[in-house]
């Protein structure tokens, strides 16, 4: 039991990261705190494709002579390459949207963000007020 | 050359505004770069059409990338079901292009509409990669670079309304979120299958008998994916995005987006997890069918409380997904031909309807809500009557496509004696009219301080074509409902 138990701790550590960066994705209020959330999270699932590629005694998959040899997976890595590249473009992407928030509401936490939220729908719904297209003065 | 045309067209319906956008981003001018990519979206209509004609004649096209045969390679799979989103996305994607040319330069900066038609191209490219492709993987990197590029057009709203960027946040993470769900599924699969592809999958899977791991996958991969359908409860996303977002990407998106994550739903519950029986019945019985229930009322529930007509509708997509979600739930044939029907006019529908407000929004300039219609019904004749017609046609009133849709659904929801299912559909269908009318009136019955402003003829153009559409599939359906049926018959020919 036990021995299974530590034998797979591999599985434990993606196990616990999926965990903390979910909890972190939806617990946290702040914009950055969030994504840094969503990094932990994305990784965990690297670790997870990577630990079920590794064969225990498993060399490199590298041909040569004797026929036997045990060779660990390289599909899972290679997918996690292209994963490693969506990841820092969704990461990317995120931290820029934080910036523009930062600049146009002056706060990065949710409750301020929301708040001004509100208050702008219900002005657009009671004065309407005209669009404001910055870029067109 | 036509030969080998035909030959690699499942890679040049992607291909074709994937490499356009890379060149549209080069061109600084702004009606070139709108001519490239009006030029980009009709040749992949114009390719999604040829496919069409292939597969009449071959119903099964598969595509080796690269000459790596599957299921080694990535296969790219082309049949009777895919080639619906294919047509909806590119016929649409087509027409928001038309009518996006007098319609970017408003809210966008001059610099900077290059990169967003570029974007838009990627967009479009992303979700029909998702649709062709029949790999597991290869599905996830379409997935996100459909999304990545749907969240950068809807950041773009922010010139005219900061709320876009919370909105665009908002689906970045929450798309990020459900995208890495469906990874870790297919990763628990691919544990336990040893394979990605598609077709090879459904072959292994059958071999293995309450695998837990598999289960797991299952779990994941149908979560992640209702995250970028919108499947109420995980909708959240949806709405303000849609609202936010620079008008001409609300068409876009709420005409396309969600309908390749819905084909991508049927694609895993029917196909891919065919043999494993009890987990999909169980699935559709315990998980799909409520939320559809729910989201078909939760959906027409927010519509009529909500002020902002834009978000109205963007709540009404909840409930329409709803209704297709729940065509998948019941797992008949008949009721799967019905799903995609849906699908199909759905999207006419939605796009008309954010065509129209598209109109009225320019007219008034302002955000469109119901206290700022007032008679604009009288001022605006051609846009009202268009609204009109499409919102008859979402209400599902006879000679509309929406009607043929609802009378599909509601056939197959009676012939699998859910004679329940079809009472609250039409009371769901009976509340949409609330909202509906509650806009129809503001916008004829009062009276509101006259405009007098010329409005813009280029929208017309699609706005007509689309109404018109909406009509045409009311009249005649043939087309459509052959097409479901086939669909249907092919993806649970075998079982049911």
């Amino acid at each position: 039991m036990i021995s299974s138990t530590i034998g797979i701790w591999n599985y434990w550590i993606v196990f616990c990261l999926m965990m903390i960066g979910l909890f972190l994705v939806i617990g946290r209020k702040n914009f950055l705190k969030k994504i840094v959330g969503l990094a932990i999270f994305q990784t965990s699932v690297f670790l997870l494709y990577i630990t079920f590629g590794k064969i225990k005694g498993g060399t490199p998959p590298i041909l040569n002579e004797s026929i036997d040899t045990i060779y660990s997976n390289p599909l899972p890595h290679v997918l996690i390459l292209t994963a490693i590249v969506v990841g820092v473009a969704t990461t990317a992407l995120g931290l820029s949207l934080v910036l523009r928030i930062n600049s146009e509401y002056g706060s990065i936490e949710e409750d301020d963000v929301s708040a001004q939220d509100l208050v702008d729908y219900h002005d657009d719904i009671e004065t309407g007020k005209n669009f404001d297209l910055k870029f067109k003065k | 050359m036509i030969d080998i045309l035909i030959k690699n067209l499942p890679i040049i319906v992607v291909l074709c505004p994937l490499m356009m956008s890379l060149l549209v981003v080069l061109i600084p001018n702004i009606f070139f770069s709108w001519a490239l990519t009006t030029l980009s979206t009709f040749l992949t209509f114009l390719f999604s059409i040829l496919l069409y004609q292939e597969i009449q004649i071959h119903s099964h096209i598969s595509y080796a990338l690269g000459k790596w045969m599957p299921p080694i390679g990535i296969e790219y799979i082309i049949d009777k079901v895919a080639i619906i989103p294919i047509i909806i996305i590119s016929g649409i994607s087509f027409l928001a292009t038309i009518f996006a040319y007098k319609i970017m330069p408003e809210e966008i900066e001059k610099k900077s509409i290059s990169k967003v038609y570029s974007l838009w191209l990627l967009a479009i490219a992303g979700l029909l990669g998702l649709v062709t492709t029949g790999d597991a993987f290869n599905l996830f990197v379409f997935l996100e670079i459909s999304s990545l590029a749907s969240v950068a057009l809807v950041a773009m709203g922010a010139h005219k309304d900061k709320q876009a960027l919370v909105a665009a946040y908002n689906y970045l993470i929450i798309g990020a979120v459900g995208a890495t769900l469906y990874v870790i599924g297919v990763g628990l699969l691919y544990g336990v299958t040893g394979t990605l592809n598609m077709a090879d999958l459904t072959n292994r899977i059958a071999d293995i008998n309450n695998n837990r791991a598999l289960i797991a996958g299952f779990g994941f991969m149908i979560i992640g994916i209702m995250v970028k359908a919108a499947v109420f409860p995980l909708h959240i996303w949806l709405p303000r995005a849609y609202a936010y977002a620079p008008s001409a990407v609300s068409v876009l998106l709420a005409a396309t987006a969600t309908k390749a994550s819905l084909y991508i739903l049927a694609r895993i519950l029917f196909s891919i997890f065919e043999n494993s029986e009890d987990l999909v019945n169980n699935t559709l019985l315990f998980v799909i069918l409520p939320l559809s229930l729910l989201a078909m009322f939760a959906g027409t529930i927010m519509a009529i409380y909500e002020k902002d007509i834009k978000r109205l509708l963007a709540h009404s997509s909840v409930a329409q997904i709803g209704y297709i979600t729940l065509a998948f739930a019941i797992g008949t044939k008949a009721s799967i031909a019905a799903g995609f029907i849906h699908m199909f006019n759905h999207a006419i529908i939605k796009g008309g309807l954010f065509i129209a407000i598209t109109s009225i929004a320019f007219y008034i300039n302002k955000r469109v809500t119901v206290n700022n219609l007032s008679g604009l019904g009288r001022e605006m004749p051609i846009t009202f009557f268009c609204f009109v017609l499409c919102s008859l046609s979402l209400a599902g009133l006879p000679l509309t496509a929406g009607f043929i849709s609802k009378l599909y659904l509601i056939k197959a929801s009676i012939s699998s004696d859910g004679i329940w299912l079809a009472v609250l559909i039409l009371i769901s269908s009976a509340l949409s009219v609330v909202y509906l009318w509650k806009i129809i009136e503001v916008m004829w019955m009062r009276e509101g301080k006259k405009i007098v402003k010329k409005e813009n003829p280029t929208i017309y153009i699609s706005l007509i074509i689309i109404t018109f559409l909406n009509i045409y599939f009311g009249l005649d359906a043939s087309l459509v409902v052959n097409g479901s049926f086939e669909a249907a018959d092919k993806l649970i020919g075998d079982i049911k």
